[in-house]
């Protein structure tokens, strides 16, 4: 790892962002479908920054966009609609929580990072639940009432703005993560995940790297939540609770750590499965679901991207 | 990209069984369109035993009272939304947009019935919130009706009766969310202009293990009854506390809504069960024909699971039968409310009417 | 007033006993095996069904329930880690988090399909039912119960794995896998049997669990957050920071509950957190 990483892009991954472009033209009746997907892709990507690059296992992720669906979704219900600016206020509201929580999470090992953060999580959720009287508490806050985006786009039941709209923020918040990732900080976030006490050797500051990780990763989850207040008009209490920061999780394992594809990828996965299954079967989907982690796990080591890249390697083996 | 193209495959596969099930639907649609009800309901998760009471009811229904109404056939679509507000409301979306659904039908919670508030009122269908049970709901949009019940309506009753039986200290026991503070809300206003007092009023989180503590202090707080509201499930360990914590033994009258005593886990309650008074507007043991057919013919259908009160919202399905009757079929979303406003009938529950103000049910309790 | 407090601390002392009976096999797996097990509760819930089959449908008393639903737990231990789990020792813990999620998953459906998604009855003996009073305070039959099974859980545990042969062996496979098969020791066998423990305790648990915590097809799920925070707070692979860690967060928990019910779901998480951030290895951890 002598130069740095090129930021061209390949053709592959070319290939990859039209397949969201064209499904916007072929599958017109699944577009809100489309755009919670997109919603959780970037939900995952925020969670790959601090779990695949600085390896930060974290259980209370949803902490961060629930504060952004709060603040976006509070925001609009008081007037201020403008959807634009209300996902920067929400990622500003979860930076400054994120920079403040990181200092906790900093510390310690795995479990300790895993269970501080889960804590973290969980106290939020109270917050919320106790300040009923402004955020509507275990019913939700609804009410949120949205202004059309840039003035012509209004958010209907069709879908279609909120895809677009929720295509457009991933987009350009991935291409932010991956010139982050492939930068001199990023660099030296992967040496801090093959051997942490290694790096103060070459004179790198461990935490207040990771805090700075930990505190962009905030910022994006609290982009992805107000995206999913802003398009759905509604915040449920659940945003916030561990059963999402655990699907998470599973979502971004599936497709794979560190490589930023394999959150795109888990999600998308994970959600038309879940949807996919329990159109079949409403009552008994969660069954084949499970069943296809745990063959995931059997068969393809490290997630989708994990199978990907092996079989690539078994291919290229075969030809030389 | 391998796994992109499994992903799009996957896709394709659905949006061709779409278009199909959309071609075949739209053949037959100059003789009489199906009447396509959207069941939208938590079956899987924490709150599934409230959906499969809902689903189990609205099937029967069904059965018992023929798949055509007012010329079409029935077809009941039965989605799971988790229990996941943005779930719920996307599902309703999909069954607008993607399959043509005449009403929307379900809602385990209120969350979820407000959620999907907005797309009823948009879409101009009818939304049928079967159990949900927050006073609030109604007034999101012109195109909810209630089958269920609310919780001010089972709660007053209780108060009135404390109040006439020398009840005169009463502690609170909720579940913190809204339905909980509702009826909460209910019970000490009535019990306060009664003249009884409120001891102490405790709200318990949503998920919580065990009560004993909150037990303990209502017992050293010495009231003359504890007024009880949890969810459906946690009446269980509530219950078996209060016996265990020789409550009963210290003269302390447990009162409650129905829920406490749910009839689907009254055997998981046992003896405590016994001697607690409660007010509510179902009870699997309530002594009219028309219950007593419901409940063996619920029961011969679901493998001896009893009846509870959550499935007598999903006999709301009656609702939409009438309404369809009434409107010779209409799909137009405006005319069935209007025709579900200031409908009565007689149900398992007792006699039954809408109010056509609130579109809220009217029942004996 | 003292009447209260110590009735405070009693209430709390049985509701930690009840979390470390749960968590103690997966302080176990966790830090004997390496393993992270997120399914642990599903073997709880097998644990917890047999019990209440066995009671309901063959009229078993209570108390001769509790073995059976060990051995069932066990037994499932053994079959599972036969078949999946030994495939995964050395994946990632990422991977292990991944296949074991997938089995809570299907334990959850399998068990509604098979028990229905309702909370399950159980009927405790009446002599372990009420309270008994001592020195003037009201204490209750069953939580005295619970603890008095944790006293001998935790002394046969500690001679298990400090006195005896099986012990040793297990101490030595977990420190090196390579020196103790080269010892003679039956590397594999030793960690079936030691998954197959894990599991039991658990399956007991979720047997013991059942009139406090209740009993439905999501329990593996419900209660996942508790057993890992006991686990964390008291540093996996030991007997003795669990226990410590179970009773402390069950007193933390039914004193803010009590005595300021306001803010109760807040205090046990407080005190998680700020015990991590104290004891980052956790109460009894190795510190490396």
């Amino acid at each position: 790892m002598s130069a740095l990483p090129t930021q061209r892009w390949s053709k592959l991954e070319i290939g990859f962002w039209l397949i969201p472009m064209v499904a916007f033209f072929v599958f017109p009746k699944y577009l809100t479908l489309g755009s919670q997907i997109l919603i959780a892709a970037l939900f995952a990507l925020s969670l790959d920054l601090i779990l695949g690059y600085a390896r930060i296992i974290s259980l209370g992720h949803a902490a961060f966009f629930g504060i952004g669906a709060y603040t976006a979704g509070l925001l609009a219900k008081y007037g201020w609609g403008e959807p634009i600016s209300g996902l920067v206020a929400a990622a500003a509201v979860a930076t400054l929580t994120g920079l403040v929580t990181s200092f906790l999470v900093v510390r310690g090992q795995d479990l300790t990072r895993l269970m501080v953060t889960l804590g973290i999580g969980l106290m939020f959720y109270e917050i919320a639940n106790q300040a009923s009287w402004l955020t509507g508490g275990v019913d939700g806050l609804s009410g949120v009432e949205m202004k059309k985006l840039f003035g012509v786009f209004s958010f209907g039941l069709d879908g279609r703005t909120a895809y677009l709209y929720s295509l457009a923020v991933l987009f350009v918040v991935f291409c932010f993560a991956r010139t982050l990732v492939r930068s001199p900080f990023g660099l030296s976030l992967r040496g801090i995940r093959e051997g942490e006490r290694r790096m103060p050797a070459i004179g790198a500051s461990v935490p207040r790297k990771l805090i700075a990780v930990y505190t962009v990763g905030a910022g994006i989850a609290g982009v992805a939540g107000a995206l999913l207040a802003q398009t759905t008009q509604f915040v449920g209490i659940d945003s916030l609770g561990f059963p999402r920061s655990a699907e998470l999780m599973i979502m971004l394992i599936l497709g794979g750590t560190g490589y930023l594809y394999g959150a795109l990828l888990g999600a998308a996965l994970f959600m038309l499965l879940q949807d996919y299954l329990s159109n079949l079967n409403p009552v008994y989907w969660q069954f084949w679901l499970g069943l296809l982690l745990v063959l995931i796990v059997l068969f393809a080591r490290g997630g989708l991207m994990g199978g990907f890249i092996a079989l690539r390697r078994r291919f290229a083996r075969g030809r030389s | 990209m391998r796994s992109s193209l499994f992903v799009s495959r996957r896709a394709v596969v659905a949006s061709v069984l779409a278009a199909t099930v959309g071609l075949s639907t739209s053949g037959i649609a100059w003789a009489a369109d199906p009447l396509k009800i959207g069941l939208i309901l938590p079956l899987t998760g924490p709150f599934a035993s409230t959906g499969r009471q809902i689903e189990a009811a609205c099937r029967l229904y069904i059965a018992r009272n023929g798949d055509i109404v007012a010329g079409r056939k029935v077809e009941l679509i039965v989605k799971d939304d988790t229990g996941a507000p943005e779930t719920t409301k996307r599902i309703a979306q999909d069954l607008i947009v993607q399959q043509k659904v005449n009403i929307l039908a379900g809602f385990g919670l209120t969350p979820l019935a407000l959620a999907t508030a907005s797309v009823a009122t948009e879409a101009k269908v009818p939304m049928v919130v079967m159990a949900a049970a927050t006073s609030v709901i109604t007034t999101r949009s012109p195109f909810i009706v209630r089958a269920g019940f609310t919780l001010p309506q089972v709660t007053a009753p209780i108060a009135e009766w404390a109040l006439k039986n020398n009840v005169k200290r009463v502690a609170t026991l909720v579940t913190d969310f809204g339905p909980g503070l509702d009826a909460e809300k209910t019970f000490v206003k009535r019990f306060t202009e009664g003249g009884g007092t409120i001891v102490e009023s405790i709200r318990t989180p949503l998920q919580n293990p065990d009560f004993a503590p909150f037990l303990q202090r209502v017992k050293d707080a010495k009231p003359d009854a504890l007024f009880v509201f949890v969810p459906s499930g946690q009446g269980t360990a509530v219950m078996k506390q209060f016996g265990d914590r020789g409550l009963a033994a210290a003269g302390i009258k447990l009162i409650g809504t129905g829920d406490v005593v749910d009839d689907d886990i009254l055997d998981a309650i046992g003896a405590p069960a016994l001697g607690v008074v409660t007010s509510f507007h179902y009870s699997a043991a309530h002594p009219s024909p028309e219950n007593k057919a419901y409940v063996d013919a619920f029961m011969k259908a679901n493998n001896g699971m009893r009846p509870n009160f959550m499935s007598i919202g999903g006999y709301g399905m009656h609702l939409i039968y009438e309404a369809e009757k009434k409107t010779g079929g209409s799909n137009d979303g405006e005319k069935l409310v209007e025709a579900m406003r200031s409908m009565s009938w007689t149900s398992p529950r007792g006699p039954v009417s809408i109010d056509p103000a609130t579109r809220e049910p009217v029942q004996t309790v | 007033m003292l009447g209260n407090f110590i009735g405070v601390l009693f209430d709390g002392v049985a509701y930690g006993s009840l979390l470390f009976i749960i968590s103690i096999g997966l302080s176990v797996t966790m830090g004997l095996m390496n393993f992270v097990n997120l399914a642990h509760g599903a073997f709880a819930m097998v644990g917890g069904y047999a019990c209440v089959v066995v009671m309901t449908r063959l009229g078993v008393p209570f108390l001769a329930s509790l073995p059976i639903a060990f051995v069932a737990a066990a037994a499932a231990g053994i079959v599972l880690e036969r078949s999946l789990y030994r495939r995964l020792y050395r994946a990632t813990h990422l991977d292990q988090v991944l296949f074991s999620i997938g089995l809570v998953f299907m334990s959850i459906a399998a068990t509604t399909y098979f028990f229905g998604p309702q909370q399950q009855p159980v009927q405790l003996p009446e002599f372990l039912r009420g309270q008994v009073h001592v020195l003037g305070l009201d204490l209750g039959t069953y939580r005295l119960f619970l603890i008095a099974v944790v006293i001998i859980i935790t002394v046969a545990l500690t001679w298990l794995i400090e006195r005896t042969r099986f012990g040793a062996e297990i101490r030595a496979s977990v420190d090196n896998q390579q020196a103790s098969a080269g010892l003679g020791i039956n590397v594999y066998r030793v960690f079936s049997l030691t998954f197959a423990l894990g599991s039991g305790l658990a399956g007991l648990g979720g047997g013991l669990g059942i009139d406090v915590l209740g009993l439905d097809p999501t329990f593996p799920l419900k209660y996942m957050v508790y057993f890992l925070l006991v686990v964390a707070v008291g540093g996996a692979g030991t007997i003795k920071g669990p226990l410590f860690a179970a009773l402390i967060l069950g007193i933390f928990d039914v004193a803010g509950k009590y005595y300021v019910p306001q803010v109760g779901a807040f205090v046990i998480y407080v005190a998680m957190v700020v015990l991590l951030i104290v004891f980052p290895h956790g109460l009894a951890g190795r510190r490396t």
